[in-house]
């Protein structure tokens, strides 16, 4: 950095910094610092006494059949979810760049669910589909199918992931219509006068340069899917039927709250902590390149 | 208008690259109209939810219970909400729509409204000021990035408790307001600021108050409205937060008490005051983002980056 012009005070600083300084310290620092604390404690059945237990609670974590249930669901939920949002949003991006008249339109009513929380998304859905009163469950009963996503584990799944893609479209949409239109059009102009037609010009030039987008909405989504999700479990299925949609989030707040395993609890937020800082770390690798590329 | 997000992302070569016509080469007439049904397709499918909850929430109860339901909405439209909102939901304690309306509304000013005055604050002590560990300081506040509340729940909650602040709208709001996306935005933005208009500044006799009243503020105002937009929707669309630290009904946010109501094993639920409240909770941000899209878009892109 440049040497800049600055102001000589020498307590102001530390004034303005503080109230952020104190939030971060109370409500992040502290309880992060606790949850690696307690990792390695085990509390009595009673709540009294705890000890030290070393790395157990993570390896009691790791070799839990429910434990690694959970990262599957988490799995497949992630990429079903990121695939569906995205794949919608880029169809729909793309279309919407070879448009002339309504683009602004068109952009507006795209964009609007993201205001929507999560929790809600999931709702919405639920209303068309549970079997009680959804008029889609009916339809499909009415077909002779057997849906009940309230009994059913892999429907219940299939929900859950509509919503949380929905929901996701709308930004996935945005950030595509941005990446098109940094794509310089004299290069697709140069193919279509060469012959090329518009399925091999999407495939040869604009999806390879719309890569760092993709990569960019990829670790999006998938931060997305991890983390803001758990909204859409919490009020649509509580993690059932069975654990069938206990994702990663879901089972350390159960467990904490629900189940009062703190050690197991503190153990699977470290677990987490770890994913978190790996997910950020590739984030902003990739938006390093991102400036090289610009 | 087309272009607002091309402008937005400040990619020039979107706008040269367009023709003055906007029409492309290789582009024939039916692949446009095909483009436009796919468009007005993908639309439908992303309103749909919404529109059908909102006719939901125009009919009676007994409508709502036998599906399927009808596809305009019903006549119960102002029944049902003066119901929801004045007259309070039996399966949340009777709070009415009005009072998680409130409190979802003071969340979501006092988090976003808190974040910018915050951040705002300490990028411009770490920019315009040279201290002891100053950049252990914006390390501190950038780590944060990576605990997110999920991580840290349980010991969270505990500090909630010990300092009572459970059922009060500080707990609600404090824990939310450090924000380290907002201080790197505005960090990054005070840098692009040249050290003449700082050097004047002094040379007029200015100090660092003055500088920040006169001089910072006005030049943020773009930068403020885009992340308050972002922030305003960040706020009203919390769960996991407003669900650990509210056990009172008329604390609760729309979100939360909405998650309350509904009960599909219980035969009691009030679907019809279910779903108008799902549109009251969907309303409000979503009216900020179609204002205010300009800022939306702007302070989308700009988060992230």
């Amino acid at each position: 950095m440049s040497p800049r012009v600055v102001f000589p005070n020498r307590m102001l600083p530390y004034l303005l910094l503080a109230p952020q300084l104190a939030i971060t310290l109370v409500f992040f620092y502290w309880p992060a610092s606790q949850a690696l604390y307690q990792s390695v404690l085990r509390e009595d059945p009673f709540g009294l006494a705890s000890r030290y237990v070393g790395l157990d609670n993570f390896r009691r974590v790791l070799a839990d059949p429910n434990y690694i249930n959970s990262i599957e669901v988490t799995a497949i939920f992630s990429v079903a979810t990121a695939a569906l949002a995205m794949s919608t949003a880029l169809l729909l991006a793309v279309m919407a760049d070879k448009v002339i008249r309504g683009r602004g339109i068109y952009r507006t009513l795209m964009i609007w669910p993201y205001a929507v929380a999560p929790a809600i998304a999931g709702m919405l859905w639920l209303f068309m589909f549970n079997p009680t009163m959804g008029t889609f469950a009916y339809m499909l009963r009415a077909t002779g199918y057997n849906w009940d996503p309230l009994l059913n584990g892999p429907q219940a799944m299939t929900l859950v992931i509509a919503a949380a893609a929905w929901k996701q479209i709308s930004y996935n949409f945005l950030f595509f219509v941005a990446g098109l239109q940094a794509i310089p059009k004299t290069l697709i102009e140069a193919a279509a006068i060469d012959g090329a037609g518009e399925t091999k010009r999407f495939w040869t030039i604009v999806f390879p340069l719309l890569a760092p987008t993709t990569f960019f909405l990829l670790v999006v989504n998938t931060v997305y899917a991890f983390f803001d999700t758990f909204g859409i479990i919490h009020a649509v299925t509580g993690g059932g039927p069975g654990k069938s949609t206990e994702t990663l989030v879901y089972k350390v707040y159960n467990d904490g709250f629900v189940n009062l395993l703190f050690g197991s609890s503190a153990a699977q937020s470290v677990i987490l902590m770890v994913i978190v800082i790996a997910m950020t770390a590739v984030q902003f690798r990739y938006v390093e390149k991102k400036v090289h590329y610009g | 208008m087309a272009d607002h997000a091309a402008a937005a992302t400040g990619s020039t070569a979107a706008v040269l690259g367009r023709r003055e016509d906007g029409a492309m080469v290789g582009i024939n007439r039916r692949s446009r109209y095909i483009a436009h049904a796919i468009l007005i397709l993908g639309i439908l499918v992303v309103a749909f939810p919404i529109f059908y909850t909102f006719v939901a929430s125009t009919q009676s109860l007994q409508t709502i219970l036998r599906p399927p339901l009808p596809l305009l909405p019903g006549d119960r439209f102002w029944d049902n909400y003066t119901t929801a909102i004045f007259g309070g939901i039996g399966r949340i304690g009777g709070v009415g729509v009005d009072t998680l309306l409130f409190n979802t509304t003071v969340v979501a000013l006092g988090i976003a409204i808190g974040k910018i005055v915050i951040s705002i604050l300490s990028a411009f002590a770490i920019v315009f000021f040279r201290f002891p560990f100053r950049m252990f300081f914006f390390w501190a506040i950038f780590i944060t990035l990576m605990l997110p509340v999920e991580v840290r729940i349980m010991p969270t909650y505990k500090v909630m408790v010990d300092l009572g602040l459970i059922d009060t709208y500080t707990g609600l709001t404090l824990p939310l307001m450090a924000s380290a996306t907002a201080t790197l935005l505005f960090r990054q933005f005070f840098l692009t600021i040249p050290g003449e208009l700082v050097e004047a500044a002094r040379v007029d006799g200015a100090g660092p108050w003055r500088f920040f009243k006169d001089i910072l503020l006005p030049l943020s105002r773009t930068n403020i409205a885009a992340l308050f937009v972002i922030m305003f929707i960040y706020g009203w669309t919390q769960y996991l937060w407003p669900l650990l630290v509210t056990n009172r009904n008329d604390m609760n946010t729309i979100v939360i008490a909405l998650r309350k109501m509904v009960s599909f094993a219980d035969a009691d639920t009030e679907w019809h005051l279910v779903m108008v409240t799902c549109m009251l909770a969907i309303a409000p941000p979503v009216l900020v983002v179609l204002l205010m899209q300009r800022w939306f878009v702007r302070g989308l892109v700009e988060t992230e980056k």
